[in-house]
């Protein structure tokens, strides 16, 4: 029987359409890249929306400037966290959702369709949440704590925007039944598409738990519930809410391996050891609610003690592992590439000059020293007492989610612009700055929002010289000049961002085509290898020699030890309480 | 590479090497130190949250806190006119937090014992006491009892650092700690 023409245009539907990319081998479904692409590009939208909001919101809290009237500031306020935090680093997600299953196992991607609805649902949710925030009855913060209460469509739009993100999620797990059934690669799936299963994984918890409370919510909202409990409300919302934030530890740590790999050609110490670890992630990273709850009543000890130390602290020794394996592969491959002189050649000579390589290393040690140390002191049940909502909190999770995550996404962007968009990179010269700008302006934020918390500055609060207030009250000086500086550097932030922005938006409309003669020369400079026919196997004697490493992780380790002390130390020095 | 499945097939068999090992347990022992320190501190430490909570009605809270109010009240606040309440030493003392205040204004004596009584009438609030810094959350319908010792003489600042709308940044309470047997 012969076949029709529509017969085999079905068949050449699920066949689907492939490209063979120059650089790698790899097989790109083309409707992968499609959606790669689209959901990379509504990332940066929402970041331009959200950075433009997050400068308005530091200009506001720079004593000398202080910008918006108060009405406007926590509408921007609530609408910076809704646009970067969310918006951003879930689309960018998805995207690395898709990269991860379909392009690395040369695969082709489940149902596009569904992807489709998914990335639809997603645009339209985050848009009417952000109309509701922009029409101003809806100025609840990120977090929208009950009682207080927002319209409607600002539940409802979290809630479509999140069941999209579901769908991408599922697209993914469908992509990797596909891979498997296909047998489209060999073995395991790569440590990278490890990295992106731990954050698809918690990302399902994290919608689910986003669905129990903001449903309800909505429904509260419109008049169908009377009344929500306000520390249930809590914890269920920071099931979703905190763990949000662990896709995104997931995600970014997957990154950093995929970076390392195409820019000196790492290969994971051990990928039993770095696979664990991530595993470790999706046992124990969901007790994180217990962060938000540390000084609410109506806890037991016992309970705040297991859950906000991750049951003995695992999840923290997931990325305790990390932080070693991911430099310690970097010395690894560059010793491998030749650099082998004294401790830290290799690292000298790492390939400072190409944006994707220098993201990524600024972003691990930032993430390393600022975010995750912070994170866990302020994490510590009895010290969170001196830090609850003050600007800490924001000082500490700038330093994990745009130091850490927004800018491994920027230094990604570098490859996936000539390996996905298959443009080069406008302006190379600007784009080796760019990190590096980006991330001066990220330290100082936290680093002073952590300062002015310690003070004791409020977070979310308009004016800490309370001058319209019955009763008064003074920060001492300090504060108000930390508030200055990181004003200063929230300017040199957007100046980096903005730059990001221009560079990536000229390169898809301007860049020039990339092609297989130059695909290599336009993922940016790499080092130079040293010596030839280097030994290709890890773990091999001779090869484990990490004395570098060694040492940056003696140096983390003291400073947190220190750190975690000295918080303790000052704790005992306020009023008992009991 | 990261990007390809692992050289070795069975990976999990793999050797894992010494410097990789001696800091996972490194990183280990660091977590159970941090674990066991706030088990300590609950032991021995002075500065501890309390677990006492009740649920209560926001209006019976206002009562309460009216009547310890105008049992215990000294004077008027210079120019707020707030009242100004001093208890017992070491006895019960009660703060109640509503859009956009705190109310009443306390007195304490250093070095005595009190039962903080904490309460929200609307929405969650937070008590900053400042410049001590330490924060508690404040929620409507629980009413936390936090037994605080101040073991410095002033005045103190009570920031709300919740946000709680519009007026949030005006919500100032107040606290004077002064000396044995003195007052303000």
């Amino acid at each position: 029987m012969a076949i029709t023409a529509a017969e085999t245009g079905v068949i050449a539907g699920i066949a689907a359409k492939f490209r063979t990319c120059p650089a790698t081998g790899l097989k790109i479904d083309l409707a992968a890249e499609r959606l790669i692409k689209a959901n990379a590009v509504a990332a940066v939208v929402f970041l331009l929306i959200g950075g433009v909001f997050g400068l308005l919101v530091a200009l506001t809290r720079w004593p000398a400037v202080h910008l918006l009237p108060s009405d406007w500031f926590y509408l921007v306020l609530t609408a910076h966290g809704l646009d970067v935090l969310l918006l951003w680093i879930i689309f960018f997600e998805m995207a690395v959702l898709y990269f991860a299953s379909a392009v690395l196992l040369s695969c082709r991607l489940a149902a596009p369709q569904v992807a489709w609805v998914g990335f639809a649902l997603m645009i339209v949710g985050g848009l009417m949440t952000n109309v509701a925030v922009l029409q101003g009855d809806s100025s609840v913060m990120f977090t929208s704590y009950v009682p207080m209460k927002a319209e409607p469509h600002f539940y409802l739009g979290l809630i479509l925007f999140a069941v999209g993100a579901l769908l991408g999620c599922i697209v993914f797990f469908g992509t990797l039944v596909i891979a498997r059934e296909e047998r489209t690669y060999e073995g395991s799936v790569p440590l990278v598409t490890f990295g992106a299963i731990t954050a698809a994984v918690i990302a399902v918890f994290t919608i689910a738990s986003g669905a129990i409370i903001l449903i309800p919510t909505f429904l509260w909202s419109v008049g169908y519930i009377g009344h929500i409990d306000t520390v249930m409300y809590k914890l269920v919302w920071w099931a979703m809410g905190h763990s949000s934030q662990q896709i995104n530890v997931a995600a970014h740590v997957a990154v950093w391996y995929l970076i390392i790999a195409v820019t000196v050609g790492a290969k994971p110490l051990s990928e039993k050891v770095s696979r664990t670890a991530f595993f470790l992630y999706i046992l124990f990273l969901q007790l994180a609610s217990a962060h938000h709850l540390l000084v609410e009543p109506g806890l037991s000890s016992e309970w705040r003690v297991f859950n906000t130390s991750y049951a003995l602290y695992l999840a923290v020794l997931g990325s305790l592992i990390h932080g070693m394996t991911v430099p310690g592969a970097i010395e690894a491959a560059q010793r491998k590439n030749g650099y082998v002189n004294g401790l830290f050649e290799w690292l000298r000579k790492a390939p400072w000059g190409n944006p994707a390589f220098a993201g990524m290393f600024l972003s691990l040690v930032m993430f390393g020293f600022l975010g995750g140390i912070s994170g866990v002191v302020l994490g510590t049940e009895q010290i969170n007492l001196m830090m609850h909502n003050t600007l800490y909190v924001p000082g500490h999770f700038h330093s994990t989610v745009v130091a850490g995550t927004t800018l491994t996404f920027m230094a990604v962007t570098y490859l996936v612009l000539p390996l996905i968009f298959q443009r080069q990179v406008i302006w190379p010269k600007l784009a080796k700055w760019q990190p590096y700008l980006f991330a001066l302006g990220v330290a100082g934020i936290s680093l002073f929002m952590m300062g002015a918390g310690t003070l004791g500055v409020a977070r979310r609060h308009w004016d800490i010289t309370f001058s319209d207030a019955v009763i008064s009250f003074d920060y001492p000086a300090t504060a108000f000049l930390m508030m200055g500086l990181n004003g200063l550097f929230a300017i040199i932030a957007s100046v980096g961002g903005a730059l990001y922005i221009l560079i990536t938006v000229g390169t898809v409309l301007f860049g020039k085509k990339v092609d297989a003669s130059n695909v290599v020369a336009s993922l940016g400079p790499m080092p130079q290898k040293q010596v030839s026919g280097a030994v290709k196997e890890y773990g091999s004697a001779g090869t484990w020699q990490l004395p570098g490493t060694y040492i940056i992780v003696g140096v983390f380790f003291i400073t947190f030890v220190l750190y975690y002390f000295v918080n303790w130390k000052y704790l005992s020095e306020i009023w008992p309480l009991g | 590479m990261a990007i390809a499945p692992p050289e070795q097939r069975i990976w999990w068999n793999e050797r894992i090497e010494r410097g990789e090992l001696v800091w996972i347990a490194i990183a280990f022992l660091w977590g159970l130190v941090m674990f066991f320190m706030m088990v300590y501190w609950h032991i021995e430490g002075k500065q501890n949250l309390s677990n006492e909570a009740y649920r209560i009605d926001p209006g019976v809270f206002e009562q309460r806190t009216t009547d310890f109010a105008e049992k215990y009240k000294v004077r008027e606040d210079g120019t707020t006119g707030y009242p100004v309440v001093k208890p017992p030493a070491g006895g019960d003392v009660y703060m109640l937090a509503r859009l956009w205040e705190w109310w009443p204004v306390l007195e304490l004596e250093k070095g005595q014992t009190y039962r903080l009584h904490l309460s929200s009438l609307d929405w969650q609030h937070g008590f900053s006491l400042q410049p001590i810094n330490f924060n508690l959350q404040v929620h409507p319908g629980i009413e936390h009892v936090v037994t605080m010792t101040p073991t410095e003489s002033g005045t103190f600042g009570v920031v709300c650092n919740e946000f709680c709308g519009l007026g949030h940044h005006q919500m100032i309470g107040r606290i004077y700690v002064v000396e044995p047997g003195k007052t303000q």
